[in-house]
């Protein structure tokens, strides 16, 4: 019975944020709409896009090989089981004893890297600017968060996302010299791969400036939807990463009613917050140039990095 | 029991094969006919009689020796085939067969040139020999003929194109290195000889050098064995070399012999040397992560497509030695447990490397077959002119970019699970090590997606940049069941992780003393459940399933699936083959980030942009040195007097001062 309930909730879990993360974008916009001085557009919109170009036509560039029908089924794919990964409501996660967090990381890897094949699939210019930059960003946004996780895997001994929360849980405290560090590299490589400004901005088409929409110029219809509610999801999915990582409390560590519930508000709340402060960032700051961008993400991995010889300098008594 | 005695007369089997493959290959040159039936078949005899050798070894491990009637009469030959040979038997099997069927369709291609192809068969076949005779040598002797009989066969293979002046210049390079690096392996064999006075390796095993003269020759085996694995700054033959022999042959060079210097490293570091030291474990780390992030930046900016692969190969070349670092660490640290982790990490990455790189080498000879191009710049759109080999060489492109499900994750994720042990060390220096090395590797695989990402993204998608990638024919039969073949190897040590890491275990076990477990068939469990496990299969369906349920969800009922249309490409005019991004554009971001780090020459006239990036290494270290050698040589000349008088003083004062050694 106890495998039963686990199993369904494992299966859940990744189900919940595939449908909570339009609500976040929602939420985010909403927000970024307030402190612009504008009314924003209802939560329900990210929805409603959604169903809108499920159900319009596809239509697929002449020049463009079998691959770009399939790529949008394997970043979907690929995200919600990176998804799968991840304790988003309880500990208790068999799905995380399938790939634990450089899994993650990897099949992240797997999905942007059928979504820059994609892009450069048809042959057109755009296509190929967008991939080349999305590289940019991977090859320092990758090793970073790599590090973020090893820094937290040399305090908990172990890669298991679920483990790793429930040892914080049980009491390894946050407060941490590397932990700080961690998490400003974590929020860094957060905003880069989501393609959020100062690095990237999800809502031009601005030709010279785009990376993750350049990509997908070529896409429309039900493949268009899917690689956007899987970038939605990608969000949704850092959103998560971080508060299991560094404020898992709330997380359920029992399977009771009462426990999922609390530990839903708890998430609620959590991300609300989280997404109100991308908000708020995303309203004071400008979008960088593009080859400011290296310095930023070399921050990021240089943080990552001080965070990990902070934990071997300062904090490993054997 | 029967079975297990069975390991080395498979293996005599086909080092017979060897030979006879090149015995009738010699009549080559009158019936070219008998390449394609006769010495490819052998060597696939050979192939099959190594892989079942090295399986046997593996499958019931032990040492099995025997002492040949040949050699020198007070110095005879002695043969062994132990778990460790048997990985590497294993390799060389497994991406020779794939070869021996590729061949002939590939060679085909050579039977109108002014190519002999009988040296082409010959000296294919002595290649391998020479490989085989390295894997089973049991003593230093038949080690380094076998060595030398490897270097010299593939020297003659990569100036098999002599006509071309870069392959000339390519293979002279080769020899030269290959040189250097023979003489520091017979020193580093001297060593070993004079601590134990004999030749044979039980001997050498027995007795140990001291500190000073163990750390002499690990010195020496460091460099003769990292010349012939591409070691910075030893590597830069590598990229000449394996793109200018035929691209079977690169695939040989690329994913066996380089094992087969890996092969030597671990049979002199870790087998016959004796007591390990951290030392030597920060020595490789450091080499090893050098040469993974210089060997994936240079391959980021590779237009060759060929070019590109081997410098792929130093960068892989590079994580093996990384991997082999941290189990020189752990060991010397007291934790065989770690070590042997993290050297089957090594031998996981090793295997993955051969077949990942056999694929896309055999793919490069399929697409320089087809398209008659390299250039990356020229090519484009394969995917739908070459489909098959268009999606084997995704495969392989996204095992090099290590991700799940793909097997390069599986030697990544175990490299790193044995990095992320570091803490169990108790100096904080190596504690400090471990981690940087990790950020390294992790750098490293991040750029090594940027490279497959750019390679496949350039050559086979889009639209075809010149008229040979437009009018590109899929190649024949044959080599397509070669590639096939790989890609067979590679799903299996990609979704059977367990079963692949027991049998690497037992090479570990034989060199660390500590066993490895894989948890079962399904996961992939090294250490504890609780620390880590990963599960490949799961993976692969849940992927399968949500993606078939998405087509067949989202399928529309009343119309057709799709329309195809012009691109769109943001409304502008109907874009041209010439406005894609370039290969050499592709990579211009990380060109700019890491321009310190490459010797770049670029020139902007109008209209005109041209850029060539050389290796810093070259300009610093090489021209410098072929420079001294020059000064030296010179000096030496003034002996050359032309009198015979003064060269029979030059003979007496030789002699004198030999005698007055030797009293």
């Amino acid at each position: 019975m106890d495998r039963v309930l686990t199993l369904t909730a494992a299966l859940l879990q990744p189900l919940l944020l595939l449908a909570a993360a339009p609500l976040l974008v929602a939420w985010i916009r909403r927000v970024k709409a307030r402190l612009q001085n504008r009314r924003g557009a209802p939560l329900l919109t990210p929805y409603r896009e959604l169903r809108k170009l499920l159900g319009k036509e596809a239509v697929v560039a002449r020049t463009a090989s079998p691959l770009f029908r399939i790529a949008p089924y394997v970043v979907f794919a690929a995200t919600l089981l990176a998804a799968a990964a991840l304790p988003v409501l309880s500990t208790l996660l068999p799905g995380a004893r399938v790939a634990d967090a450089i899994a993650l990381i990897g099949l992240l890897g797997l999905a942007r890297i059928m979504l820059t094949l994609a892009g450069l699939d048809a042959g057109t210019a755009f296509g190929g600017m967008g991939a080349s930059r999305e590289m940019l960003v991977t090859t320092f946004a990758e090793p970073a968060l790599l590090l973020v996780v090893f820094t937290l895997a040399m305090t908990t001994h172990t890669t298991n996302l679920a483990s790793m929360a429930a040892s914080t849980l049980a009491g390894d405290s946050v407060l941490r010299p590397s932990y700080m560090f961690a998490l400003a590299a974590l929020l860094l490589v957060g905003v880069a791969e989501c393609g959020r400004i100062p690095v990237d901005n999800p809502s031009t088409h601005l030709e010279l400036t785009m990376i993750h929409e350049g990509m997908l110029l070529e896409y429309s219809g039900r493949h268009l939807a899917l690689m956007e509610w899987a970038a939605q999801l990608k969000l949704a999915l850092f959103a998560v990463l971080t508060v299991d990582l560094f404020l898992p409390w709330g997380l359920a560590t029992r399977l009771s009613p009462l426990a999922l519930l609390g530990a839903l508000a708890a998430l609620v709340l959590k991300l609300a917050a989280l997404g109100a402060l991308l908000a708020l960032g995303e309203t004071v700051l400008a979008k960088m140039r593009l080859f400011r961008v290296p310095g930023f993400l070399a921050m990021a991995f240089l943080l990552a990095l001080l965070g990990l010889l902070a934990h071997v300098i300062l904090e490993s008594a054997l | 029991m029967m079975l297990a005695a069975l390991a080395l007369p498979l293996a005599g089997v086909a080092v017979l094969a060897a030979l006879a493959s090149a015995a009738v290959s010699l009549a080559a040159s009158r019936w070219p006919r008998v390449l394609s039936w006769l010495s490819f078949p052998l060597l696939g005899v050979c192939a099959l009689a190594a892989l079942a050798s090295g399986i046997d070894a593996l499958w019931f491990g032990g040492a099995h020796q025997a002492v040949l009637p040949l050699g020198l009469p007070w110095l005879p030959w002695e043969v062994s085939v132990d778990p460790l040979t048997g990985v590497f038997l294993l390799i060389l099997g497994a991406v020779l067969l794939a070869v021996a069927v590729y061949g002939p369709g590939y060679a085909r291609e050579f039977r109108n040139g002014r190519d002999s192809l009988a040296a082409l068969g010959v000296f294919t076949a002595l290649f391998v020999l020479g490989m085989l005779g390295v894997l089973l040598a049991a003593d230093a002797f038949l080690f380094m003929v076998a060595w030398e009989l490897m270097s010299l066969a593939s020297y003659f293979l990569v100036a098999f194109q002599h006509e071309q002046a870069e392959h000339r210049h390519a293979a002279f390079l080769y020899l030269l290195m290959a040189h250097v690096a023979g003489l520091a392996i017979l020193l580093a064999f001297g060593v070993l000889a004079a601590a134990s006075g004999s030749f044979s390796f039980a001997a050498m095993r027995a007795v140990h050098p001291d500190a000073f003269w163990a750390a002499v020759a690990f010195t020496l085996a460091l460099l003769g064995f990292g010349t012939k694995a591409g070691l910075a700054p030893l590597h830069v033959w590598l990229p000449e070399a394996h793109p200018a022999a035929p691209s079977h042959i690169s695939a040989l060079m690329s994913a066996v012999m380089l094992k087969v210097a890996l092969y030597g490293f671990l049979r002199v570091v870790f087998d016959l040397l004796g007591p390990p030291q951290w030392g030597f474990g920060v020595t490789l780390v450091l080499v090893g992560g050098a040469t993974a992030v210089m060997g994936v930046l240079f391959a980021l900016q590779q237009t060759d497509l060929k070019r590109l692969l081997a410098y792929s190969s130093i960068e892989n070349l590079g994580i093996i030695f990384l991997a082999l670092g941290l189990a020189q660490i752990f060991q010397a640290a007291g934790h065989p447990a770690l070590a042997a982790l993290a050297l089957v990490a090594a031998l996981y990455q090793a295997l993955n490397h051969a077949l990942l790189k056999g694929l896309l080498f055999l793919g490069a000879g399929a697409v320089l077959h087809g398209a008659h191009e390299r250039s990356l710049d020229h090519l484009g759109g394969l995917l739908r002119r070459m489909p098959r080999t268009g999606w084997f060489f995704l495969i392989g492109c996204l095992g090099m970019a290590a991700v799940p499900p793909f097997n390069g994750f599986v030697s990544e994720w175990l490299t790193f699970q044995a990095a992320l042990q570091a803490w169990q060390l108790h100096d904080s220096l190596l504690r400090i090590l471990v981690p940087l090395a990790a950020a390294a590797l992790a750098l490293t695989a991040a750029l090594g997606a940027a490279v497959f990402v750019r390679a496949f993204g350039t050559a086979f998608l889009g639209r075809a940049r010149s008229r040979q990638a437009r009018h590109a024919h899929e190649v024949g039969r044959g080599m397509l069941a070669g590639q096939a073949l790989l890609v067979l190897g590679i799903a299996i040590a990609a979704l059977l992780p367990g079963p692949v890491l027991g049998l690497l275990a037992r090479a570990a076990t034989q060199l660390t003393g500590a066993a490895v477990t894989g948890d079962g068939w399904l996961w992939l469990t090294p250490i504890s459940p609780r620390v880590a496990s990963y599960a490949p299969l799961p993976i692969l369906a849940v992927l399968l399933v949500v993606g078939a349920l998405g087509v067949a969800l989202l399928r529309p009922r009343r119309r057709a699936a799709i329309r195809r249309a012009v691109p769109w490409d943001c409304g502008f005019a109907p874009p041209t083959p010439r406005m894609q991004y370039s290969a050499a554009g592709f990579a211009q971001p990380q060109r700019r980030v890491f321009a310190p780090l490459y010797a770049l020459h670029e020139q902007v006239t109008p209209g005109r942009y041209e850029l060539a990036v050389g290796d810093r290494a070259w300009r610093q270290l090489y021209l410098p040195l072929g420079a001294l050698t020059d000064r030296v040589a010179d000096r030496a000349r003034r002996m050359q007097a032309g009198h015979v008088r003064r060269y029979l003083a030059w003979s007496l004062i030789t002699l004198l001062v030999l005698l007055w050694i030797v009293s």
